[in-house]
């Protein structure tokens, strides 16, 4: 490696995305404290936390479902404040997000589910639109079920059908909350391999889960939350570690004991 | 047929043909009329700021509390009289609105009272967290409206929309008082030149049972055509 090389190498990149110092009231009451986390290209961090300590929340602000009272997000360099209230449409285009709950449209097919947001918010021909959602169904596995509505597909199915239906908008992060947990357990496998078949490809995730066996091999850096703020942050090795005395492995060896994984 | 009523048969049927159309004009004006006053009265009504759903929980408060038949009359020689004045004012030309429109817009700002009820039922029995899913999609709120909440919430609606007709298509029947050449005026006129009341009242039923049948037999099959399973109750497993 010349020297030329290895400067470039190490020179630190911008992150894509940054959200600084995040505050937000729910009902009077404080939910996010002054959170802040950073993504870099391909990255995939963990967010956990107890029930309650602001994950969905924190996920929201990100995205600008729920307006931070303050805080920045800085994604690809550029402010989501100073976006003219317009272009926060736009703002969100950019980044994807799966539900615990699936969410797909109820009167939409699965094929349709995903060629929706391409065609009436990119504005994409109709053809072109069906044919990108022909290939994230396909790869998502569900080449078989193009024509079946929601309610008729199961769980897994479902969750396969909003990742394909958000990877279609071609976002830059991933911004998933817990997406297994409403999942029987036979049909975790099927979804966490598609993660991890994203999370591989380069895509950048921030996730919500409790499945800390499967995060702590696709992470390398796990983010621990609770009562609003972040309370530890770091590699799974450090914070999971057997002898380690983070709240992040209390909290976790109670996960464990609850849930048995 | 009717040759013992010593009136001339194919007048007489092409008369009262022609007051069905007047009816079936009425009952789709106002149901029209009511459509799209009731849906964005619904979309405010839950999605709106706070004054604007306390104004339009006066508007369906003000239209379900009064006769519609009291209505009419205020309608008719309050607004339009009103109208007409101002014309006559300005324009130096006397014009006599017609009052089949009197009755359609009367009719209709009823029918948007009810129907926004209808729909903001309708609207708020989706599951919620599609509305999110759009937005998070980059969706706008109207995009949200158009492409993922109304394909929803008027399919759900054809049921209660069906009841409304019924209600509505009789209720139509006072407009005659103002006028309008509908079935009950020429059915009110025949007994006037005849004096066989029953014969005629029992065409009169028997019309209004034949425009109902038609009507929600209608709007049913559209119900089966334009399901999606999954969405709302599906008959077959009720
Ligand atoms: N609209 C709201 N108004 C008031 N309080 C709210 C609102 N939404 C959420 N909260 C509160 O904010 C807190 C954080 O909620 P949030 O859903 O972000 O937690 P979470 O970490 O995702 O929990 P879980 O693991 O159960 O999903 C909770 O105490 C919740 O009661
Ligand atoms: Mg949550």
């Amino acid at each position: 490696m010349t020297f030329d090389q290895l400067l470039t190498a190490t020179e630190p990149t911008p992150p894509l995305m940054e959200v600084r110092n995040i505050s937000k009231s729910l009902g009077g009451k404080l939910i996010l404290d002054d959170v802040s986390l950073s993504l870099n290209r391909g990255q995939l961090k963990v967010l956990i936390g107890p029930s309650g300590s602001g994950k969905s929340t924190l996920l929201q602000c990100i995205h600008f479902l729920l307006q931070p009272d303050r805080g920045d997000v800085i994604l690809d360099g550029k402010s989501a404040w100073e976006m003219s209230h317009f272009n926060i449409c736009s703002f969100r285009q950019k980044i994807g997000m799966i539900f615990q709950d699936f969410n797909l449209f109820d009167h939409l097919t699965a094929l349709d589910n995903v060629a929706i947001a391409p065609r009436k918010v990119k504005g994409l021909r109709r053809t072109e639109a069906y044919q990108r959602a022909k290939e994230e169904l396909a790869r998502v596995g569900l080449s078989d079920k193009f024509d079946h509505y929601p309610a008729q597909l199961s769980g897994g199915q479902k969750q396969r059908v909003s990742i394909a239906r958000a990877m279609a908008m071609d976002p830059k992060i991933m911004l998933l909350d817990e997406p297994t947990s409403a999942l029987d357990p036979e049909l975790i496998g099927e979804v966490l391999n598609v993660i991890a078949v994203l999370a591989k490809g380069g895509m950048t995730m921030l996730m919500v889960t409790h499945q800390i066996g499967f995060a702590r091999h696709l992470t390398d850096e796990i983010i621990f939350m609770e009562a609003g703020r972040v309370v530890e942050q770091g590699s799974p090795k450090f914070l999971l570690d057997d002898n380690s005395e983070s709240r992040t492995a209390l909290f976790c060896s109670h996960l464990t004991e609850l849930t048995g994984r | 047929m009717l040759a013992f009523l010593d009136i001339p048969i194919v007048e007489s049927v092409l008369y009262i043909i022609r007051g069905t159309g007047y009816t079936v004009g009425l009952i789709v004006g106002a149901m029209a009329t009511g459509l799209i006053i009731g849906l964005p009265l619904a979309a405010i009504q839950i999605f709106g700021p706070r004054w604007s759903k306390a104004l339009a929980a006066l508007y369906v408060w003000f239209f379900r509390g009064i006769p519609i038949i009291v209505l009419l009359f205020l309608f008719y020689f309050g607004v339009f009289g009103f109208i007409e004045k101002l014309l006559k004012t300005y324009s130096g030309y006397n014009v006599a609105l017609p009052p089949f429109l009197a009755s359609v817009t009367a009719l209709g700002l009823v029918s948007g009272a009810y129907q926004s009820q209808i729909f903001r039922g309708t609207i708020l029995s989706l599951h919620r967290g599609q509305f999110i899913a759009a937005k998070s999609l980059g969706f706008s709120t109207i995009g949200t409206v158009f492409h993922i909440i109304l394909p929803q919430a008027l399919r759900l609606a054809i049921p209660a929309w069906s009841n409304e007709y019924s209600i509505l298509l009789k209720d139509s029947a006072v407009a005659y008082l103002l006028g309008t050449m509908e079935i009950m005026a020429r059915i009110g006129h025949l007994v006037s030149i005849t004096h066989r009341h029953v014969p005629f009242y029992l065409l009169a039923g028997l019309l209004y049972f034949l425009l109902t049948h038609v009507g929600v037999v209608a709007l049913k099959a559209l119900e089966r055509r334009t399901r999606i399973p999954g969405l709302g109750n599906d008959p077959q497993e009720v």
